[in-house]
């Protein structure tokens, strides 16, 4: 299809929920959605742009919760990073685990490695910690101490 | 209406020696649903890393996983390189596909055998773990480490590939080909493989696509993506192979990839020799400095795309460093493949999509049953599926695959 056009494409198709664009090389390009409109845009990717979900990445920075959904188009050569960012207050995000059953496992595991929650999600329990990991405790989130961590 | 038991398998030594869980609901003899756990691995790799220099993260890396020790360095590296624009010498693209492709070939040798203990063909296992030794006997020869390479390093490689030591290479590749060809013959030709893996958890094409499966696990069902055509990297943009991929997405298909793969993988590995003669140059741009940025890398590993992201604020060490193993998004498919087939069978498809549980880091399967609840172990499941194998023997009367006469000689 050609980078070009892909880019035309998900501008189009996100419309005004675009907030920025960048093209790193011609192999990678990040975009910056707001947080309402991450299932909107998944669908986008997942379904008109035919995207493979890869995997979704969250970073605990100063100013909230990044939350990044890494989608890639195979037969383009291109991986498109969508981007969107969440409150310490309130790390919430509509999961798309209902229509990609791929997200399924992530989101599970970026509930409880950063503590974003995922409405809606259809099977919300721990992944990789232990059933009795204690709550609000988010390990991946930089205000974690060790001390939190049980002793078995 | 038949009652539904818990058949547990797991958390520990359960089919592939490593810790994971799975509930297998079955009712009779009929799995009908699947709930897997994970976690009882999970060191915290992700964490430790933004602790370490970009030159330790690869090592640490590299010990996420004994059989991908090459793929996640490889994937790392590229990731580190793409955040700094960091650029790697030519010739140590065609080092850096050549080892991949060397573990390729070990690890899939190693799947091979494990699938054939767990039908009960044990012949297989020790042919398979057999003519691996060889190749970590090339890789030895490369890297002086049978295991864990230590070989990939943002900006290159860490040694070069000695000009005299090519020749011995090749001998030994060359050594490799009857070796092949026999599983090749014997997998592909074998009734017993045939019954016991055809039309045996099938993934569909769909299913593939909605779960995102990697690797073997997707070309088996006719999903043709390999990150090494599609994302080009390393030296595959230079470098003349096929991707491998089948239609039906049962066990079997599964294996026949893996197994032509390996041919694909020598065919590589030629070239870059044969290149490695001619491209001189350094291998390792030095770099001094990761530019503050983001990047993804991604690389084909034997089990499929193995993906790294990393962030660099400038500093020597990495922000944030995701990594996510193609068992992440394989493993999940088994909940797919293994409804309605028999407790019997569960043990070979659970096992076919080349699990990783270091990598993945918690699964279960469940069947149907007459009653009582019965706590099965990996060694139960082993023994029913050697069992359904004798048992086809002893009806069909084929003994199993023989060896041609020459293939122990001078050995």
């Amino acid at each position: 299809m050609g980078i070009e056009n892909i880019i035309t494409k998900i501008s189009e198709g996100l419309g005004d929920s675009l907030l920025s664009l960048k093209q790193k090389s011609d192999k990678r390009v990040y975009i910056d959605i707001p947080p309402q409109a991450v299932r909107e845009t998944s669908r986008l990717m997942l379904e008109t742009m035919a995207a493979r979900f890869q995997i979704a990445t969250g970073v605990d920075t100063r100013e909230g919760i990044e939350v990044m959904y890494h989608w890639a188009l195979d037969a383009d050569d291109l991986i498109v990073t969508i981007r969107t960012m969440v409150s310490h207050e309130k790390p919430e995000l509509d999961s798309i685990a209902l229509f990609c059953v791929a997200a399924e496992w992530i989101e599970r595991e970026m509930w409880e490695l950063l503590g974003i929650h995922f409405r809606d999600h259809p099977d919300m329990r721990h992944l990789l910690l232990s059933d009795d990991w204690p709550e609000g405790k988010y390990p991946l989130r930089h205000d974690y101490q060790r001390s939190d961590e049980v002793t078995p | 209406m038949s009652k539904r038991t818990i058949v547990p398998i797991g958390p520990y030594h359960a089919l592939q020696e490593e810790p994971e869980f799975f509930k297998l609901h079955v009712e009779g003899e009929t799995v009908v649903h699947l709930d897997i756990e994970l976690g009882y691995n999970h060191r915290g790799i992700e964490k430790l890393s933004e602790s370490k220099d970009f030159e330790e993260t690869i090592f640490l890396v590299e010990r996420i996983c004994g059989i991908c020790s090459t793929s996640h360095p490889l994937a790392c590296v590229q990731a580190v390189e793409d955040a700094g624009n960091i650029h790697v010498p030519e010739r140590a693209l065609f080092i850096r596909s050549a080892v991949g492709e060397l573990e390729r070939i070990h690890s899939h040798l190693l799947w091979l055998g494990l699938a054939g203990h767990f039908i009960g063909f044990n012949t297989i296992w020790m042919w398979a773990w057999r003519f691996r030794e060889e190749v970590l006997n090339i890789l030895e020869l490369i890297s002086g480490n049978r295991n864990h390479y230590g070989m990939m390093k943002p900006g290159g490689v860490r040694r070069d590939i000695n000009k005299t030591d090519i020749p011995a290479v090749r001998g030994l590749l060359e050594k490799l080909q009857d070796p092949l060809k026999l599983f090749r013959d014997t997998v592909i030709e074998d009734p017993l493989i045939h019954a016991r893996t055809k039309g045996i958890g099938i993934l569909s094409r769909e299913m593939a696509v909605a779960y995102g499966a990697l690797g073997p696990t997707a070309r088996a069902s006719g999903v043709a993506i390999d990150a090494r055509r599609d994302h080009p990297n390393a030296a595959y943009e230079m470098l003349d192979f096929d991707v491998v991929t089948c239609e039906n997405g049962d066990v079997f298909d599964k294996t026949v990839v893996r197994i032509l793969e390996m041919f694909e993988s020598i065919r590589i590995i030629e070239q870059c020799l044969t290149k490695l003669e001619t491209v001189k140059g350094p291998v390792d741009s030095n770099p001094k400095c990761v530019a503050p940025g983001e990047g993804v890398g991604v690389y084909e590993a034997p089990r499929g795309e193995v993906f790294h992201y990393i962030r660099s604020d400038g500093s020597n060490r990495p922000v944030r460093h995701k990594v996510r193993a193609p068992s992440f998004m394989n493993v999940p498919t088994n909940r797919e493949t293994v409804l309605g087939g028999t407790v019997a069978d569960a043990t070979i498809i659970l096992a076919a999509v080349d699990p990783c549980y270091c990598c993945t880091e918690r699964m279960a399967v469940a069947i149907d049953s007459h009653g009582g609840d019965e706590l099965w172990g990996a060694r139960d499941l082993i023994r029913l599926s050697c069992e359904k194998t004798d048992r086809l023997m002893k009806e069909t009367g084929w003994r199993g695959p023989q060896p041609p006469e020459n293939i122990f000689a001078n050995r």
